[in-house]
This record gives C-alpha cells, sequence and structure tokens, in this order.
C-alpha cells in the first residue's frame, strides 16, 4: 500500500491562556488515503477546528503546535516556514469553512476573488486564469458561470455561496480540503446537493476530504471512515457504516443516542449527561469518564486504543459488537 | 445612480430652502445691523434714508422674500464691514481655508489609515504602542495648545518655519493657492500638522479596531488558506473593507473643519473664513454671515452627497442587485 495523502502522528495544538496552556488537541493521530472522504465528529469544543486549522499551519498565537507530526504528500509540514506553509496552502491542501457569508469579501467580485487566490500560486494570463474559474465553478454546479463571474456574494443564494467557496478552495488543484461544517448554515435539500456535488467531485478529481461536522446524519451519507472526537483527542475511528451502527465507544454510542430519529416519537430527548471538561490540566485518563455510565476504577488510567481490523476506540470497556 | 443623485439634488434644494428660513430668521434675531453701517452721529434722515435703502422698514416675510429673490440671482448682497461684495469676499479667503483643511484632513488619512493598519495588524509591537501613545496624545490635548507649541518649536526656537501668514501664492482658477508654491508649503506645514493631529489619530483609532477585528475574520482566514500573502490580504481585503468607514469619517471630518477651522487660523493668523466668520458675527456683518451659513450648509449637503456616492462605489449592496 502506497503512503497515505496526509498523516497526522500525536498531534499537539495548544492555546496559552492566562489560566494556563489549552490543549485544543492533544495527541491526534489519523491518516487520510488518495480520494478518501474522512469524517471528524464531536461536540462544539472538541478541537475539530484546530485540527484542521492545524494541518493548514494556520494557528495563529496564543496558539501552536506543541508537538507532533503532519505529513502531506510525504512532506513534514510541522516547523516550516511561513513562506513554505503559505505556498502549501490553497496549492496542495485547501479549507472551505462554515459560514459561506462571512467568508466572501463582500466588496469583491467572486471572479476577483477567484483570481486572488489562484495568482497566489500561479502567474496564468488573464485568458487562462479565465479558463480556470470558469472550470472550478463548473465543478461544483454553479450554472451559467461565465454570467457569475461579475456577480458580488450577495447576488448568490447561501447554498450558491458556499459553492462558489468550494470553487475557490478547488481553483489551485489542492490534494486535500479541509471542510468545516460547510453545509451546516445551509439548509437540509440545499445540504443535500452539495454533498451530492462533492462526492461526484472527489469521484472525478480524486481530491480527498476531511469533512468536519457535528452532524452524524451528513457525515454517515458522505464519508468513507469516521473519526470522532471528544475533549481533543480521538476516542474511536473506523467505516462509517460500521461505527456508525455499533459504536463501540460509550461516547460514540451517547452522540447516536441523542440525535433525534434515534429517539421513537415522543419519548424525552436523550442527553450525554454533564458537559465537556475544561481543556487546561485535564486529570490523566479518559476525558469522557466523568460522563459516562460504563467508568470504572481503570479509567482514571489512560485508555489504550483497542483494535479491530479497520476498527479502533480508545476506552478501557468498549461496547460489545450487538451491545445497546 | 442618475435618478438617486437628482432625487438627492432634489431634496437638497429643499433642505436649503429650511436652511435660508432659519438662517434669515436666526439671524435677524441677534440685532440691529443699522448700527453697524451708520455712524452714531448720522441724523434721523439718513437713518431713515439708509433703513429704507436696505429695506428694514419691510414687513419679515417680505425681507425673507426679497432675500430668496437675491439669493437666486447670486446677489449674497455687500458686507457691511468690508464694504464689496460678500461673494467676493468669501471667495477671497475660502480657498485660503480648504487648502489648509484639504491638506489636514488628506496627510491625517493617508499617515494615519496605514499607521493604524499597521498597529491593528501587530497589536503587541513595540511600533504599534509608540503609534498609539501618539494618537491618544492627538485626542487629549487641546488644538490652541499644540498650535502654540508647534509655532514655539519650530518657527521661534527651531526658527525653520514661519509662525504665520499665507506666504507667497499662485493663482490657479482665477484665486491665490499657497500649496502652490515653496513658500506657501512653508506657511502651510504647521497649521496643517496642528489641525491633523486629532483628525491623525480618529482615523488611526478606526484603522486599527477595523484591521484588528478583520484579521480574526472568516473573510482574513479563507484568504490565508488559499495561500493569499499577508500584503495582498491586507491591501485587497482589510484596505477596502475598512476603507468604508474611513470614507464616511474623512467626509464628516472636512465638512466639519472647513466649517470650524477658526482656531487654528486664528493662531497661525491664517486668512480664511475662520477668521472671516468671527470678525463679521463681533461686527454683526450680517450679509457675510448668512452667505457663510448657507456656504456651510451647501457644502455639507455636497459633501455627504460625495460620501454616499464614493460608499456606493466601494460597496456593491448598495448599489442595489443587478443580478
Ligand atoms: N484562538 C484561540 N484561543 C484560545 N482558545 C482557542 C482558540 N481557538 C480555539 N480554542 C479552544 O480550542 C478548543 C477547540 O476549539 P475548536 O474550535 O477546534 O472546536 P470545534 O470542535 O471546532 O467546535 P465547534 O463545533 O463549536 O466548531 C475550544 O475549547 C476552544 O475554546
Ligand atoms: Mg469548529
Amino acid at each position: 500500500m502506497s503512503a497515505p495523502l496526509l498523516e497526522v502522528r500525536d498531534l499537539r495544538t495548544e492555546f496559552r491562556t492566562r489560566a494556563g496552556a489549552l490543549r485544543a488537541v492533544d495527541g491526534v493521530s489519523f491518516s487520510v488515503g488518495q480520494g478518501e472522504i474522512v469524517g471528524l465528529v464531536g461536540e462544539s469544543g472538541s478541537g475539530k477546528s484546530v485540527t484542521g486549522f492545524s494541518i493548514l499551519g494556520l494557528i495563529e498565537p496564543p496558539g501552536r503546535i506543541a508537538a507532533g507530526s503532519i505529513r502531506l504528500e510525504g512532506r513534514e509540514l510541522v516547523g516550516l516556514s511561513h513562506r513554505a506553509l503559505r505556498g502549501v496552502r490553497g496549492r496542495r491542501v485547501a479549507m472551505v469553512f462554515q459560514d459561506p457569508a462571512a467568508t466572501l469579501n463582500p466588496l469583491l467580485t467572486i471572479g476577483r476573488q477567484m483570481r486572488l487566490a489562484l495568482s497566489a500560486h500561479q502567474a496564468l494570463g488573464a485568458e487562462a486564469a479565465r479558463a480556470r474559474c470558469l472550470a472550478a465553478l463548473r465543478q461544483v454546479g454553479i450554472p451559467d458561470p461565465e454570467a457569475r463571474l461579475d456577480s458580488y456574494p450577495h447576488q448568490f443564494s447561501g447554498g450558491m455561496r458556499q459553492r462558489v467557496c468550494i470553487a475557490i478552495a478547488l481553483i489551485n488543484e489542492p490534494r486535500l480540503i479541509v471542510c468545516d461544517e460547510p453545509t451546516t448554515a445551509l439548509d437540509v435539500s440545499i445540504q443535500a446537493q452539495i454533498l451530492s456535488e462533492m462526492r461526484k467531485l472527489v469521484r472525478e478529481t480524486g481530491v480527498s476530504l476531511i469533512w468536519i461536522s457535528h452532524d452524524l446524519a451528513v457525515v454517515s451519507a458522505l464519508a468513507d471512515r469516521v473519526m470522532v472526537m471528544y475533549a481533543g483527542r480521538i476516542v474511536e475511528r473506523g467505516p462509517t457504516r460500521e461505527t456508525l451502527r455499533a459504536p463501540r465507544h460509550p461516547y460514540t454510542a451517547g452522540l447516536l443516542a441523542s440525535l433525534p430519529a434515534a429517539i421513537p416519537p415522543g419519548a424525552p430527548l436523550s442527553q450525554i449527561a454533564g458537559s465537556p471538561p475544561s481543556l487546561i490540566d485535564a486529570p490523566p485518563g479518559c476525558a469522557f469518564a466523568p460522563r459516562c455510565p460504563r467508568a470504572a476504577e481503570p479509567c482514571r488510567a489512560e485508555p489504550p486504543w483497542s483494535e479491530d481490523g479497520a476498527r479502533a476506540a480508545r476506552c478501557h470497556f468498549p461496547l460489545e459488537a450487538g451491545a445497546p | 445612480m442618475i435618478a438617486f443623485v437628482l432625487q438627492r439634488l432634489w431634496q437638497a434644494v429643499i433642505v436649503m430652502l429650511a436652511i435660508s428660513l432659519l438662517v434669515f430668521v436666526g439671524v435677524f434675531a441677534i440685532g440691529n445691523p443699522i448700527d453697524v453701517v451708520l455712524s452714531p452721529d448720522a441724523t434721523q434722515q439718513i437713518r431713515e434714508e439708509t433703513i429704507r435703502a436696505y429695506g428694514f422698514d419691510q414687513p419679515l416675510w417680505r425681507q425673507y422674500l426679497a432675500f430668496l429673490d437675491r439669493l437666486a440671482h447670486g446677489d449674497f448682497g455687500r458686507s457691511f464691514l468690508f464694504n464689496m461684495p460678500v461673494l467676493q469676499l468669501i471667495g477671497s479667503r475660502l480657498p485660503a481655508t480648504l487648502e489648509l483643511t484639504l491638506t489636514a484632513v488628506i496627510g491625517a488619512t493617508v499617515i494615519g489609515v496605514p499607521l493604524g493598519m499597521y498597529a491593528g495588524y501587530r497589536p503587541d509591537g513595540a511600533l504599534s504602542k509608540i503609534i498609539m501613545a501618539i494618537s491618544v496624545l492627538g485626542f487629549s490635548v487641546p488644538t490652541f495648545w499644540i498650535g502654540l507649541v508647534l509655532i514655539f518649536t519650530f518657527a521661534v526656537t527651531l526658527g525653520w518655519l514661519p509662525a504665520g501668514g499665507r506666504g507667497e501664492t499662485a493663482r490657479a482658477f482665477g484665486v491665490d493657492w499657497s500649496c502652490l508654491t515653496l513658500g506657501g508649503w512653508r506657511h502651510l506645514i504647521l497649521p496643517a500638522i496642528n489641525l491633523a493631529l486629532f483628525k491623525f489619530a480618529m482615523m488611526v483609532r478606526l484603522a486599527r479596531a477595523g484591521t484588528r477585528e478583520l484579521m480574526l475574520s472568516d473573510t482574513v482566514k479563507f484568504a490565508r488558506a488559499a495561500g493569499e500573502s499577508e500584503g495582498v490580504i491586507l491591501r485587497r481585503h482589510v484596505l477596502r473593507l475598512i476603507s468604508i468607514p474611513i470614507v464616511t469619517v474623512f467626509g464628516l471630518e472636512f465638512g466639519s473643519t472647513l466649517a470650524f477651522a477658526v482656531v487654528t487660523e486664528t493662531i497661525f493668523s491664517w486668512p480664511g473664513v475662520g477668521k472671516l466668520i468671527i470678525d463679521s458675527i463681533s461686527s454683526l456683518d450680517r450679509p457675510v454671515m448668512v452667505a457663510y451659513l448657507m456656504l456651510v450648509a451647501c457644502l455639507f449637503i455636497a459633501i455627504n452627497l460625495l460620501v454616499d456616492l464614493a460608499q456606493a462605489a466601494l460597496d456593491p449592496r448598495l448599489r442595489g442587485a443587478r443580478a
């Protein structure tokens, strides 16, 4: 098997705060293969976005990557100079954000914004640049792109605006796109269109996606593999279908149980009791233990990865297949 | 766009009418101008003739209509004090104020905005701290005091620059300008700095606050994620986005400075309209006051219109959807 496109090892990203170092990402390891869609799910504040920004080298002070390695196409990104990182961003790995209305510059035409991103990496003539912009807009399914190049962001609907963002991310043909909740702000039917558009894109171009979401339904519809994050760590990973059908980690099980679709009509919505722990001076051991129905004495110690083929959960007492 | 401008011009006419009424009544209320025109020992007959000649014996509304009629013909009357047509009088003073104000406001913007952007981009840098210290100074120290310090330092102690007056002027568009000669610039620079300091402080603050906020925005993060360089991000995104509030403040400051540059003009004996209006108020020179107030109203309307047009040019959302 050839080396994966992206390989993250023991990544630790911290923010300096008054109360001490906040470990937003704490020893995360994973890899993403060529043309693969990997879902990254977890509650708010679990470190999904920080993981994404770390991959792009976009952690600004007071934050820093304190330890670990990020290899993209075999090349180490941690420790690269600003200049070298700028050459990677947009060109090898791109990112799309949650709110397209806040992402695009309202004062510039989308053609202008696409050319700004393009010229960050390639010096193309006006004609070639235009052709490239049109191609990117067509790739994300924007109708009549010639007429749209001179439009401003406010002249697009929310779904179309997000497509424009994706087109800008695509413009330099990166190998990996980190999608940070790109459909969260959109209504369900638009969301479905974009998801199918993204699947087509991956099939046609072989680009890989890291799809960050707290919406398990979206991830199960899209991702080949899923990783579940809790308090800065990955607690479970595996192929999407199996993992979401029969989770091993009690946290994943709790997330699934709190989905409205999992609850019979009329029954009260179940929630994981308690709230996520502080990421500053976290005690050793399983971070989920205080909220976990299965927690016991051993959970004070670092849980091991219990692996099972492509699946793995980081728990002393993983749920067995078929268990509730 | 043309419809917009026409509509604004129509509004402007109505506003000017309202202002003319306010100005006329207001100025009428402040005192009897006949005492200014005549010496106290004039005979009763001369007095009555003069009153009739100026139309002061007519009822107020008739005087107002006559006043409007004269305004419509571009006749603002003669200054009692200088005994010359008011328009000519103001026209001879306005360029001095205009060039002083423009130099101050443009200078404050061109220097203040980049420095403010830098301070917002590197809020913890040493240079940023210095920039912010200067801006605090500009906000808190009174104009007249800075003016005196400038004169004392650069004119009296060092002798580098003249302490007052306009210096050499050159003619363009039929009026005299100091900014066209080197000597004129030497006279212009101290009062311009004096006038600019407060505006500079304001521009620094505005640019800094906008830049700080934008550097954390998704727009900038997205541009960075696309690999755009910091220079491109600052020029094409940040500067562009903060220019909208800056244009608004620029217009307001330009208007108010033009109308109220009097402190600086007095300290530096700059022969502008600020001094003229103070003189005319103290001597109840009614036609000058009236014309000046009308002119200021007119300028404010024009500046507001220009600001609105500039906003529309900068922000496509204000131009209406044309998708
Ligand atoms: N610039 C920063 N300074 C300090 N702390 C930060 C910063 N950015 C993120 N954090 C902290 O890092 C942790 C993880 O944040 P992150 O944005 O990655 O969460 P997330 O999983 O993306 O959540 P959400 O679903 O709400 O987007 C949070 O506790 C957050 O407070
Ligand atoms: Mg996030």
